[in-house]
């Protein structure tokens, strides 16, 4: 779908940019020292910092991937919710006081603390590298996917735009602005997103949505005869010809010549919607040239019940308890995508009606990342096992949130501020299964694009949310991204220049090489988001999880509890973790089929989500290795020092 | 003010090793209550998925029960956390 500009989105985002900048170059020229710059001075208040984690780690994936993701299909995106914040549990409650307690301000600092080897700063400061660039990618695409919908420039000028911003921000003032930007964003968020909250319980659920001006939202037809489509004079059915032969549509061109698509169920036809990508590399929507001036279309917009409980057309105001159990008991049109390839080469996609009801997609298993769920085989259910377990374990591997951990002053601020972060973060979580139902049923949906679900449902309410949300969303890029570049720029000045390589460098130049590195991430950060524009941000964060949870956790579990932990053990175990995640991910299907383009089911390994097989892998290699390199060899074997 | 290299000691709280490991303890024991809580959510999820798609309580499923428990259960176990830890002195 083709978007308008919405000049309002811009001022409000230029606004908070210009806002956050000036707090930047402000604290900037007031931290100047080492400390002041990796880890604010540890001076950072605990109710800040909570909140501050809530803006670290609610990243445009969270945001618009996970509405996206149940706009689209229902209880499965929510799936991501639930991982995310039960990972805080084990930051809490296992990782946050000893890695406090260890007293630096990085994570190999951490890993490194009893032994200081070189092996394993190295190998730390890797991981925390590949790690931060894994996840800076989605990021990226996140923010690029937004610019191009909202302010019409195409999607590199989005990844240029955010990029350049936040590598400012870090440069200046380093942990101290990252941390402002954080917290400021973190409290917008979830107060924006509990307001809308407000508005979707308000308007209920209706089977005849409207825009925000209050036009109605076009129903597409279904169920109608081949007869009543062929009615009009001069319509015709078009033969079934290459790729659409043996597929289940039927193509209607009308006197004009404008083609329409109806999807076969049964012996009736439902109305479906169509984006022919031509070989000059002009677009076609539903049959005619894509754009909005006189004789352009554009996809339309969808979203809506077609039947509610008791048969109503509306339901008004509900409560949220009411709410979730009026979608169980609703059916909705949800949408599907098939590619086909016409006789000239060019590329069009079907979208077509899915009708599925509450009791299918408000359980797990409704999206094609899950569906395996439902398999009766065991191997399939492997896959979401995997990821779920990723989840829980990857959060409190992420370099860019442990860094946190440093800039407040004692153990206990580490343990209050985690709390307030995982009561933002789990409010926030609550709230995203409403905004992707309240996305799913309220008329403004694009079929092509899942991650304009939270800023579309904005703009069914009105214009200024709309452009407020935007601004959100991409000021939510800025929080995360900086972060990730904190914690990659602290990973190069200090973990391998400063420890691995030993340059000798004063306090000054050491913060100017933190710089050097932080420009240098942001670049690669640039490049790698315009490269991999394509691919879907929720499945890039899972997979940023998975390396996570597999180099670093491990290393960070048997530390603190397994004293017969050797600085081999541990160096092996985040370089086998690290390298049989990133491995496993490159040969998955998934990886086939989004980055290489080649067949996923020649795909070599079995599933997509390494971490059920690569973090045990991770333990069992740190076990062996710190066996066979034990020194004392009488000193206690493998026990849970609780 | 601490170097970069962190050689230069970062003024470390006092630490009572019976807190500590008063601490540890309590974080492994709520620890392992969460593990079985979120276990059972994806052993059901895995296994079970269509009991996970009935009606459970006030007419909504038990996934969506199951799934705002897990979130709940979270921030509770965090504040009973905050509640039996002990502060260094």
């Amino acid at each position: 779908m083709l978007h308008e500009t919405s000049w309002m989105a811009v001022l409000v985002f230029v606004v908070f940019a210009g806002a956050v900048l000036a707090i930047s170059f402000y604290l900037g020229s007031k931290a100047k020292s080492a400390s002041g710059y990796f880890a604010a001075g540890g001076s950072i208040h605990w109710a800040v910092n909570g909140v501050a984690f809530a803006g670290d780690y609610l990243s445009a994936a969270s945001f618009l991937g996970i509405c996206g993701m149940i706009a689209f299909f229902g209880y499965d995106g929510f799936l991501y919710s639930i991982g995310y914040l039960a990972g805080w549990i084990v930051a809490l409650l296992l990782i946050a006081e000893p890695l406090k307690r260890l007293g630096r301000f990085t994570l190999a600092d951490a890993l490194d603390n009893k032994f200081n080897s070189r092996g394993i700063k190295l190998a730390a400061g890797i991981s925390t590298l590949v790690v931060s660039c894994f996840y800076l990618i989605p990021q990226m695409v996140g923010a690029g996917a937004l610019i191009q919908p909202l302010l019409g420039f195409p999607h590199y000028v989005g990844v240029i735009v955010v990029g350049s911003v936040v590598t400012v921000i870090v440069m200046t003032a380093g942990m101290v602005s990252t941390t402002w930007v954080q917290f400021i964003k973190g409290t917008m968020l979830v107060m924006l997103c509990a307001f809308m909250t407000v508005l979707i319980l308000f308007r209920g659920v209706t089977t005849a949505p409207t825009n925000a001006n209050g036009q109605p939202i076009p129903i597409m037809p279904r169920d109608v005869p081949l007869a009543t489509v062929v009615q009009t004079p001069g319509a015709t059915v078009m033969p079934e010809e290459a790729g659409w032969q043996g597929k289940p549509y039927v193509r209607v061109k009308d006197a004009a010549g404008v083609v329409t698509v109806w999807r076969k169920e049964g012996d009736k036809l439902s109305r479906a919607q169509t984006l022919t990508v031509l070989k000059d590399g002009r677009k076609l929507a539903n049959g005619l040239p894509q754009g909005k001036s006189a004789g352009q279309t554009d996809l339309l917009p969808v979203g809506y019940a077609s039947k509610l409980p008791g048969g109503e057309e509306k339901t008004g105001p509900l409560g949220p308890v009411a709410f979730l159990r009026t979608m169980q008991e609703s059916e909705v049109i949800l949408w599907s995508s098939e590619k086909i390839t016409e006789a000239d080469g060019s590329i069009t996609t079907v979208y077509y009606q899915r009708p599925a009801t509450g009791t299918d997609f408000m359980a797990p298993g409704s999206s094609p990342t899950f569906r395996k769920v439902r398999s009766d085989k065991f191997f399939d259910k492997l896959d979401f096992l995997s990821l779920m377990l990723a989840l829980f374990c990857g959060t409190a591997s992420l370099p860019h949130i442990l860094i946190r951990y440093y800039t407040v002053k004692d153990q206990l601020s580490a343990r209050k501020s985690t709390v307030v972060g995982i009561a933002a973060i789990g409010f926030f979580y609550v709230l995203t299964l409403f905004l992707g139902l309240g996305a799913m049923t309220s008329g403004m949906l694009d079929v092509t694009d899942s991650n304009m679900s939270a800023p579309l449902l904005a703009r069914s309410f009105n214009e200024f949310l709309f452009a407020v949300i935007s601004a959100v969303a991409f000021t939510t890029v800025l929080g995360t991204v900086s972060g990730l570049i904190m914690a990659a720029s602290g990973a190069v000045a200090h973990d391998l220049m400063t420890n691995v390589f030993k340059f000798k460098l004063d306090e000054f130049q050491k913060v100017r090489a933190a710089k050097v590195a932080a420009l240098t991430v942001g670049m690669l950060a640039i490049g790698l988001g315009i490269l991999f524009s394509r691919m879907n941000v929720n499945f890039l964060v899972g997979w940023a999880f998975n390396i996570a949870a597999s180099a670093n956790l491990p290393a960070l579990i048997m530390l603190l509890f397994w004293k017969g932990t050797t600085k081999q053990g541990i160096t092996a175990s985040i370089i086998v973790g690290m390298l049989a995640s990133l491995g496993w991910i490159l040969l998955s299907a998934q990886a086939y089929k989004d980055v290489y383009g080649l067949d996923p089911a020649r795909a070599i390994v079995p599933f997509s989500q390494p971490a059920i097989v690569t973090i045990p892998l991770g333990f069992a290699v740190l076990v062996l290795v710190s066996l066979l390199t034990r020194q004392t060899p009488k000193s206690a074997p493998a026990t849970a020092n609780a | 003010m601490a170097g970069i290299d962190f050689k230069t000691p970062v003024p470390q709280e006092k630490e009572d090793a019976a807190v500590v490991a008063h601490n540890s303890r309590m974080g492994v024991l709520l620890f392992v209550v969460y593990v079985v809580f979120y276990g059972g959510f994806m052993i059901l999820s895995a296994f079970a998925p269509e009991v996970m798609s009935k009606p459970f309580l006030r007419g909504v499923n038990l996934a969506v029960v199951y799934g705002f428990a897990l979130i709940v259960v979270a921030v509770v176990v965090a504040l009973a956390y905050m509640k039996v830890c002990r502060k260094n002195q």
